[in-house]
């Protein structure tokens, strides 16, 4: 844990991508093999099934630091994480640190049997670790067991610094890196080896598009790219190999018990294929709301009232292997010819994507209008000779969205956020006029520069109407521009909207609050929306 | 408001009417007495000023030349209309003060900035008994507990030597005023090397060597394409982080020295890569003990985290308030 904790510290004090990869690399090159992969495992995010909730934590943390619970609170919304906040306040008073087991028997030894353990014996492991190791030690055993690490190094990072370390070229990397394995001294030695993704059932690392800025006219000829629907549901890959077909998410997790359908569509598909593709709610024609996609995948058990009342569809845009070869360094041209072969866009469950087809660039733009009637984001533009990338690639892939929603609201609450934003005041709601009064409409985190963040925070600071705990109501006086992606009516709102992906464009210094939107303006726009989805 | 009111919250600022003087005050006055030499607390325009003898070289550089000051040693006692006033160690800065105002046996104190931790720089903390107390509160959350100061100086010290051994600059963020004259104290037993000072922090530094306090030797952070900046330690106002004073340095690390850096969040948003828990004022345990040991019956807070100080001390059956002043949380 000492050395694990010794990268945690350099990578956590250098904003220098160089000095990042060298700590990595000197990581790699000396650690020993399980715990290097338990560190690649940690650092590229991955998380093992949680052991225990941030609430058993927080109780456990209001018994051990003999402080008030309201104090506590208050210095857990200033510091702004819960695993920093335990390594704060619980003292570190009983000798012998346990901070010398490694990594991988902190995982193996230490934190994984806990899932067999009752609350009560969790209780007693976690909270001696508490008294007994170090600060920075304390807070990376608490994140490691609440399952996420942010260390300040993204995958790519971690891939470029064992491209380096192990001498072999990055794509290869990413390969070994993506699926399901375990980490261990054995994975290790497959990702020297080179043998790490011979699994069977291994998916290729997705190839994701950069959104286009400015028009499309400077991409050239429009007949040297493809353009198709860019649909909002959840991207996936179709693994069709031996006797078995399997169904990938991006976020690497196996999602075929999900969506049975999609996989016995699939099953007919010839051995050896994989297809890259977006699962969608509806069947057909018929695409339905991304929210009805999460009756899918927030449930434990499917049944088959579920199943059939809320079906789903893979649109299947790409061709990454086809008769057990890799296809992937061949045109766009090439392997869309070879989809078409296979696959119809008249298909029920398994469809093939079909083509915008508007021959000009204005043309085009004019379709992209219509995007939302349509109930798709917008458009993709993919150049007709690129290869299927990995990761993001910038230039052959881009994503034309439409503009979103935009409603001018007012600051009505503010709460402290989280990460680098502690101790300031991030996290805000805003509102809408409803008759005289302000109604809240959403919450929104993002979007402000962090000078901006910092006039706000002053300004709230001495604003305060009231305090809820952490939460602070402040006087309607500043109107801020929000942009959302779609609207939906919500019995869970005071407001009965629900806005999608709400984040601040602007603060609106210019206007004041009585010229912001009212809740009938919001009622419009979905009457609007459903009117268009129902034609 | 009863007249054992002896200290008030005015629009200029802390005010004893029974001395007509001002405490700190943020607007002109006729007679200021004055905690320490910050810019939150020291600020130019009144009439007269007393302050501590120790802290008057720091003053006159920051107030106009024509200002009237009254220099006090610690412990010597003046009358102030119908109070007697004396000044006494804060341990905050050089020549930084608590402020007693005794009147018919009744008496306040007025703490400023002030720290327990030791500080070669300045003269400790003195505890002094009194009916109220009126306290900062700057770091009140049990989050902020300092760890020991010469651990700091052998991180600081370690820092240096990694980044030089990589042949980069190290550049150190800390106020100009205070912190920059510790680090350069607390550094001085670890190593003989010299150190590069902006300028917001040379002339300082000289106020504090003319005291005779043991610091590293400076050298002046020119432009000169003869200085080598590889391997070196600047020490420099955290205004300058990211301006164009910066470039003359080449490759370098940047780190800053604050209480502020205890919290990791807090670090990442500023964006420095090393941050040092390096305070100051009082951490949480010290607010606690310095209340307490004061004896006061009345805690009264002027700046910081004083709502949850005020509720904590009133859970323990403490009468406590918070005050609303214009110090700032800056560090």
């Amino acid at each position: 844990m000492r050395r694990f904790s010794k990268l945690f510290e350099s990578l956590d004090t250098t904003t220098s991508t160089l000095a990042k990869i060298d700590a990595m690399r000197a990581y790699f090159e000396t650690a020993e093999p399980a715990d290097a992969a338990w560190a690649v495992y940690v650092m590229i995010g991955r998380r093992a099934r949680r052991i225990v909730g941030p609430a058993l934590l927080r109780r456990w943390l209001l018994e051990e630091a003999h402080l008030p619970e309201w104090l506590i609170d208050e210095t857990y919304a200033s510091v702004g994480d819960l695993a920093e906040t335990i390594a704060l306040l619980v003292p570190n008073d009983l000798g012998d640190s346990g901070a010398d087991l490694s990594l991988n028997d902190w995982f193996t030894l230490r934190i994984q049997p806990l899932a067999r353990q009752d609350e009560t014996e969790k209780r007693r492991l976690i909270v001696g670790w508490w008294h007994r190791l170090p600060y920075r030690e304390c807070f990376l055993v608490n994140k490691l067991l609440t399952g996420s690490l942010r260390v300040g190094v993204s995958r790519s990072l971690v891939t470029r610094a064992l491209a380096e370390s192990l001498g072999q070229p990055r794509a290869q990397i990413e390969r070994s890196l993506i699926g399901d394995w375990q980490p261990g001294a054995e994975f290790w030695g497959q990702l020297i080896r080179n043998e790490a993704n011979l699994h069977v059932a291994h998916p290729y690392p997705f190839y994701l598009a950069s959104p286009l800025e400015g028009e499309p006219e400077g991409l050239g000829e429009r007949a040297a790219w493809l353009a198709e629907w860019k649909w909002d549901g959840i991207r996936g890959q179709i693994v069709r190999r031996g006797d078995r077909c399997v169904l990938w998410s991006r976020g690497e997790e196996i999602i075929t018990d999900r969506f049975p359908e999609v996989v016995d569509a699939a099953a007919g598909l010839p051995d050896g294929t994989v297809l890259d593709g977006e699962i969608l709610a509806g069947s057909g024609e018929h695409v339905l709301p991304f929210s009805q996609l999460q009756q899918r995948t927030g449930r434990r058990k499917l049944s088959p009232k579920i199943l059939k009342e809320n079906p789903a569809q893979f649109i299947a845009y790409d061709l990454l292997e086809f008769g057990g070869q890799d296809w992937r360094a061949r045109p766009l041209r090439e392997r869309r010819g070879r989809l078409e072969r296979l696959l119809d866009t008249r298909a029920r469950v398994l469809r093939l994507s079909p083509v915008a087809s508007a021959g000009s660039w204005e043309e085009l733009a004019v379709a992209r209008n219509l995007a939302r009637a349509k109930g798709v984001e917008g458009l993709m533009l993919k150049s007709w000779t690129s290869p299927y990338g990995a990761g993001r690639q910038r230039g052959a892939w881009w994503k034309w969205k439409v503009n979103p929603f935009v409603v001018d609201a007012v600051l009505l609450y503010a709460a402290p956020g989280h990460g680098r934003r502690s101790n300031l005041y991030t996290d805000y709601t805003f509102g809408v006029w409803c008759d005289a009064e302000l109604i809240p409409i959403a919450k929104a985190y993002s979007g402000l520069t962090d000078e901006e963040i910092r006039r706000l925070d002053a300004w709230i600071r001495r604003h305060t109407k009231e305090k809820f705990g952490t939460v602070r109501s402040v006087e309607p006086t500043h109107l801020f521009e929000l942009a959302f992606e779609g609207i939906a009516s919500s019995s869970r709102h005071k407001s009965g909207v629900a806005l999608r992906f709400p984040r601040i464009l602007r603060w609106r210094t210019d206007k004041p609050v009585a010229e912001a939107n009212t809740l009938a303006d919001l009622r419009q726009l979905l009457t609007e929306q459903h009117s268009h989805a129902a034609q | 408001m009863g007249p054992e009111e002896l200290v008030q919250v005015t629009p200029r600022g802390l005010y004893c009417a029974a001395g007509d003087f001002y405490i700190d005050p943020w607007q002109p006055v006729a007679r200021a007495v004055i905690t320490h030499a910050h810019g939150d607390h020291l600020r130019g325009g009144s009439r007269e000023y007393y302050l501590a003898a120790a802290g008057a070289g720091l003053a006159r550089l920051r107030l106009p030349t024509d200002a009237s000051l009254h220099r006090l040693e610690y412990g010597q006692q003046v009358s102030l209309g119908d109070t007697d006033v004396s000044l006494h160690p804060a341990g905050h800065i050089l020549g930084s003060s608590q402020i007693r105002v005794e009147r018919r046996g009744h008496v306040w104190v007025v703490s400023g900035d002030y720290k327990r931790d030791p500080d070669p720089t300045c003269a400790p903390f003195e505890t002094l008994p009194c009916d109220v107390f009126i306290s900062e509160a700057t770091f009140a959350l049990p989050a902020y507990r300092w760890t020991d100061t010469r651990t700091v100086a052998r991180e600081i010290l370690a820092w240096w030597q990694e980044n030089r051994s990589r042949g980069l600059a190290s550049v150190l963020f800390a106020y100009a005023l205070g912190k920059a004259q510790r680090v350069l104290a607390e550094l001085a037993p670890l190593t003989n090397d010299s150190v590069f000072v902006h300028g917001a922090v040379a002339g300082l530094t000289e106020v504090y060597r003319a005291q005779g306090i043991p610091m590293l030797n400076t050298l002046p952070a020119t432009v000169a394409s003869a200085v080598n900046y590889a391997g070196a330690l600047i020490l420099a106002p955290p205004s300058a982080a990211g301006s164009p004073w910066m470039r003359r340095f080449g490759n370098h690390r940047t780190g800053f020295c604050s209480g502020w850096m205890r919290i990791r969040g807090d670090r990442r948003r500023r964006g420095y890569d090393r941050g040092f828990v390096l305070s100051d004022h009082a951490d949480w345990p010290s607010l606690l003990q310095t209340c307490h040991e004061s004896g006061a019956k009345r805690i009264l807070l002027t700046h910081g985290f004083t709502d949850a100080l005020c509720r904590y001390l009133r859970e323990q059956g403490v009468d406590a308030a918070a005050l609303r002043t214009e110090y700032g949380a800056e560090e």
